[in-house]
């Protein structure tokens, strides 16, 4: 068994205050550096979080749990383009493929904030679910983050939802 | 510098993409930029035609960097290319892993054109 889920199992991190802030600014980082863009974190709209693209990771050892994000398909094709670097309309598939890396690269990111954990949690392929009217149900038990942050006047959530 | 030839593995097109944009700001005579998705694909690149360079990520579906790396090694015309993983683990310990298996070093996602080009140009002067 890879030892960074060996370790899991025998001892979990335990999230304290500052999570929050480490996840805007992993989330910032990635904007800056990979679109050139900066987002500015708004506060948390009452209707919580939403979105035709949602973006999901999982954490596997001493951090347990799923990281996702959700994006209008409006913001989801911008960040698309900006990847791309290109003004073209971007494909469903490049779309998709974007916003896929962009929540694997602040999961990677957020947790190489966090001292001694790198090599301890073990990230996911990135999956993407597109649709409607669909809900995500993490079946986590411990705490969760939470943030929303304004890109280009799109909503763009970015959530941490971890086992106990 | 020699014009040189560029293979780029990835499971994504737009790190690809974004890659292959990276060099060019770099301003690295590319004679040709090859693509492939996953290590395997890499392999076949490789033997239809030798590469200067070689970015590879480590984690992709159907061959991983990590086995690629293993492949590559054993292609005559592909031993002595430098390949650079590309990784988004927060973690070092996979491309520790890289290192002993011939990686010359690594990119951490996300990255800058400017950290691209630092990491490549030690490698590039030995092409000279």
């Amino acid at each position: 068994m890879n030892p960074a889920l060996t370790q899991g199992a025998q001892r979990r991190f335990k999230p304290d205050g500052s999570w929050t802030t480490l996840l805007e600014t992993a989330t910032r980082e990635v904007f800056e550096i990979m679109l050139g863009t900066e987002v500015a974190i708004v506060p948390r709209p009452v209707e919580g979080p939403s979105g035709n693209v949602m973006a999901v990771v999982g954490l596997a050892g001493q951090l347990c749990g799923v990281c996702s994000m959700r994006f209008t398909l409006e913001g989801a094709g911008r960040i698309a383009k900006k990847m791309l670097g290109t003004d073209q309309i971007a494909s469903e598939t490049e779309v998709k493929d974007a916003v896929g890396e962009i929540c694997n690269m602040v999961a990677g990111n957020f947790k190489a904030k966090i001292s001694n954990l790198a090599e301890g949690c073990l990230l996911s392929a990135p999956t993407v679910i597109t649709g409607s009217d669909f809900s995500c149900h993490p079946l986590t038990d411990g705490e969760s983050f939470e943030i929303c942050a304004n890109f280009e006047d799109q909503r763009v959530w970015v959530i941490l939802e971890l086992s106990g | 510098m020699k014009s040189i030839r560029v293979l780029i593995v990835d499971d994504s097109a737009v790190i690809r993409k974004i890659v292959g944009r990276c060099l060019r700001h770099a301003g690295i005579d590319l004679q040709g930029v090859m693509q492939a998705s996953n290590g395997m694909e890499g392999l076949a690149v490789i033997r239809k035609g030798a590469v200067d360079l070689i970015l590879s990520d480590i984690k992709m579906p159907a061959m991983d960097g990590l086995e690629f790396l293993q492949g590559y090694r054993t292609l005559e015309n592909a031993k002595n290319t430098p390949v650079v993983m590309i990784t988004c683990e927060g973690s070092e310990s996979r491309v520790v892993e890289a290192l002993p298996a011939g990686a010359r070093g690594y990119i951490r996602k996300p990255f800058t054109p400017d950290q691209v080009k630092e990491r490549i140009a030690p490698l590039l002067e030995g092409l000279r």
